[in-house]
């Protein structure tokens, strides 16, 4: 794809070619007119914005300075809202107006490409639940609860203030490039503006970043699962439950989509409630008693089953399936913790900021910011923005809603998750996220580990925990990490005061894990899936035949390479001595941000080409943040001399202790436990190299490219031609006066025309 | 407008969005795109796909190009 040359500061090329068509009605507004609409304050727009305002303010203060002996979630309920409402008001509109000038006259890939399938005008409003169903998984659930540690005020934010300045501002920008360059990928984007060095080393980056993010989400599940009876029954009916759907959609009733998932979701309900009543009995509880090893394994196996089947019959039932929980439990938990107003008493700062503690190891700077990727910046999400989404926006000035907005919708998923995580007992949590080499599994050696710890305010009783446990109908919940099992506990608590009361504990409980292990098990087989033709791609430059997708060989032995790389890490986490989520999810993170770090540089490079180099610091400050973030925290985790943080160090302790001919180090009781250490932590250590070198390669192709365009006056752009567009739609949620007039001149056109027809 | 036509008209709109959410209508959009494409009179249109093939389709299409789903 050519350069084109253009002069910078100038919104469209070819503005001519954009001219208004006179047969037809305005298909946009005046810039102008949007401008007046702007500066227009009414007084009803003054108080409204002056309470937000306020009510914001009021709710910070209550969170950060008053922070009594409790605090109450309402507070953070309002901070999250008025803060985004704010930052999407006023600062993704300076976005909108100075840095990305979407231009309403162009058509989008959804009209001049239109096909009917992959390239369809969606409204708006559909639009942005689609795209929240897709960038919203288990990433923002996870990570605050691990990061709920360090204290409530950290990581609240973190969030709040990291999604309005670096992830919304992420997602934004690349659904606008990727839609200006019909729906292009970040990988070809890469590509297209950092030639074949940086493209290249941000495909192999991609690459790994996908195996590592899916090894760890499999490994959330099998934490979840892992000697839990009732949810191994729960979790695998939705497999044959999945199968039936897809069959009644193929060859019963095709493309009744609702009908058949919420006869899925009732039959969810059905397995969950059956899965209380099997685990109560002694064969179903033998049955489905399945330690972690032999459960990795066979997501393994699922794994790659499930990527090699038609999509019909599994992946795309079960992603409705999924997407119907996601919006509905979301919703639910939402409207639920505004009723109930759960009293924190959670400290704003914990015991841990300093120096890390026994989940996430390492000080706040930077492990919170790796800790909590998803919800405030996640470098997946431009996989995704530069995927379907774009190929469905009816109009350019609608991805400021979508895709800002849509990111703000996913903050706020982890601002719930963070108050369901801070509303459990302290002892409690620390009980289930403290890994078994810890606590030694059980529940008085959870008890001595916790209370040793020596926390203000915590005092753990045996009872506690045994208590809680018969409530959410496990046998155990000490050292069940990995977050979702906290997050089920957390929700369980705020639901069952709503509906059920304590006798619906474990039903709610084992509704989340459902809710949970759903969109994990989508997110793996769709996350092989797409690693897999990426695989075929690549290995198509070197042996033409893999490029041909349909070859069966092929497609099972790239399928297969990319399941047994995951599988490697899965086990590896599994398996390890020092407890495998505690030392994997930091590189889950890091991988995250590096993905972002390198969406932000390809950003950065698109920005300066357009030679808008005044705006820069929009992309530049958050690519600057993640950068350092994600930089010094792989130094720490690669050259630290303190074990429990640097993998390189505790490889070290452990390859020392064997040497020296030692039988038992640390929390490893047995020769074999310490040579899976040394093993796991040179793993661990070389994908840390490997990330990000992979991601200092890109970040510095990207300076060098906006540098060319500085220093040349090089202007231009891959943008794809400027179309006229012939049609019109709002840009936000709801239409402006001025939109709406508009809006109702098209409306009663198309009546005319339908009635004209109709006498015909 | 009376309560009962507003929740009527409440009911329909959420209907409409669950079913644009859930990907419902992709056959409703491909068949008004088809008909917009082809209108009479423009020349022998190509065969519009009935629902069952279309979904057949879809999901085959689905197949080659996979979506990603988020962590």
């Amino acid at each position: 794809m050519g350069t084109r040359p253009r002069t910078p500061h100038e919104s469209t090329e070819g503005a001519g070619t954009l001219d208004r068509d006179p047969a037809l009605l305005a298909v946009a507004l005046d810039q102008s007119t949007h401008d007046a609409e702007e500066a227009h304050w009414t007084p009803a727009k003054i108080a409204l914005w002056g309470g937000i305002s306020l009510l914001g303010g009021l709710s910070w203060v209550m969170l950060a300075v008053v922070r009594g002996e409790t605090v109450n979630a309402i507070w953070f309920v309002f901070a999250a809202v008025c803060t985004y409402l704010i930052g999407y008001r006023f600062y993704s509109n300076y976005i909108q107006k100075h840095l990305l000038k979407p231009d309403d006259r162009r058509a989008t890939p959804a009209e001049y490409k239109a096909d009917g399938k992959d390239y369809a005008a969606t409204d708006r409003r559909v639009l942005f639940g689609h795209h929240f169903a897709a960038i919203a998984g288990a990433g923002p659930l996870v990570g605050p609860v691990l990061a709920a540690q360090m204290g409530y005020l950290p990581g609240t934010i973190w969030i709040i203030v990291g999604v309005v300045l670096a992830g919304a501002v992420q997602d934004y920008l690349v659904l606008f490039f990727s839609m200006r360059r019909g729906g292009r990928s970040l990988g070809q984007m890469a590509r297209d503006e950092l030639g074949k060095v940086g493209g290249t080393a941000a495909l192999i980056a991609t690459l790994a970043i996908m195996v590592i993010i899916v090894a760890i989400l499999a490994l959330v599940v099998v934490n979840a699962l892992a000697a839990s009876p009732w949810g191994v029954f729960s979790v695998s009916m939705t497999i044959p439950i999945a199968l039936l759907m897809g069959c009644y959609l193929r060859f019963f009733r095709p493309g009744k989509v609702t009908e058949v998932s919420i006869i899925g979701f009732i039959l969810l309900l059905a397995a969950i409630i059956g899965g209380g009543m099997i685990s109560s009995t002694e064969w179903g509880a033998a049955f489905f008693h399945v330690d972690p090893l032999p459960l990795a394994i066979g997501i393994i196996i699922y794994g790659f089953v499930a990527a090699i089947l038609p999509v019909w019959l599994l992946l795309a039932p079960r992603d409705y399936l999924s997407t119907f929980m996601k919006i509905g439990t979301i919703g639910m938990l939402a409207i639920a913790i505004v009723i109930v107003r759960p009293e924190i008493s959670v400290p704003a700062f914990s015991e841990f900021t300093a120096n890390g503690g026994p989940v996430v190891s390492g000080s706040l700077f930077p492990f919170l910011f790796v800790t909590i990727a998803c919800g405030a910046l996640s470098g997946f999400h431009a996989l995704i923005a530069s995927g379907t989404t774009p190929k469905l926006i009816e109009k350019e000035r609608q991805t400021r809603f979508i895709g800002y907005g849509g990111m703000l919708m996913e903050s706020f998923v982890a601002i719930m998750a963070l108050v369901a995580a801070v509303s459990i007992d302290r002892g409690i949590y620390f009980a289930m996220n403290s890994s078994a080499a810890l606590t030694g599994g059980t529940v008085q050696g959870a008890v001595t580990f916790v209370n040793s710890l020596g926390l203000t305010g915590v005092n753990l009783t045996p009872d506690m925990l045994t208590q809680t446990a018969k409530d959410v109908g496990e046998a155990t919940i000490v050292s069940r990490s990995g977050g979702a099992p906290t997050l089920s506990v957390g929700l369980a608590h705020i639901m069952q005061q709503v509906a059920g009361g304590k006798g619906m504990m474990a039903f709610w409980y084992h509704f989340a894990i459902m809710f949970e292990a759903l969109f994990i098990l989508t997110a793996v087989d769709a996350g092989t899936r797409v690693a897999r033709f990426m695989l075929q791609d690549s290995l198509g430059n070197f042996f033409p035949k893999f490029k041909n997708t349909s070859w069966r060989t092929g497609a099972w032995l790239t399928t297969g390479i990319m399941v047994l790389a995951w599988g490697a890490v899965l086990i590896m986490g599994v398996t390890d001595p020092l407890g495998g989520i505690n030392t994997l999810f930091p590189l889950f993170g890091i991988a995250n941000q590096l993905l972002a770090a390198i969406a932000l540089a390809v950003c950065m490079a698109i920005v300066a080409k357009r030679g808008m180099f005044k705006y820069l610091w929009i992309v530049a400050m958050p690519l600057a943040f993640a950068a350092v973030v994600t930089i010094s925290a792989s130094f720490l985790k690669i050259f630290s001399t303190i074990p429990a943080v640097g993998y390189f160090a505790q490889n070290r302790a452990f390859s020392g202790a064997l040497a020296a001919g030692e039988t038992s180090f640390g929390t490893a009781k047995t020769v074999a436990a310490m040579e899976a250490v040394v093993r796991n932590t040179m793993v661990q250590g070389i994908l840390s190299v490997l990330f990000v070198v992979l991601a200092i390669i890109v970040m510095v192709t990207a300076i060098q490219a906006t540098w060319r365009s500085w220093k040349g006056r090089d202007f231009g752009t891959n943008e794809d031609p400027a179309v006229p567009s012939q049609m019109f739609a709002p840009s936000g949620f709801l239409p402006t006066p001025a939109e709406k007039e508009l809006g109702a001149s098209w409306d009663a056109q198309a009546r005319l025309e339908k009635s004209a027809k109709s006498n015909r | 407008m009376n309560t009962v036509e507003l929740l009527k008209k409440g009911a329909r709109d959420l209907a409409w969005f669950v079913k644009g959410v859930m990907g419902e209508d992709a056959y409703d959009k491909y068949k008004a795109h088809h008909e917009s494409r082809h209108r009479s009179g423009e020349g022998e249109a190509p065969p519009v796909m009935t629902e069952r093939e279309f979904w057949r389709d879809q999901t085959d299409r689905q197949d080659t190009n996979p979506q990603g789903r988020c962590c």
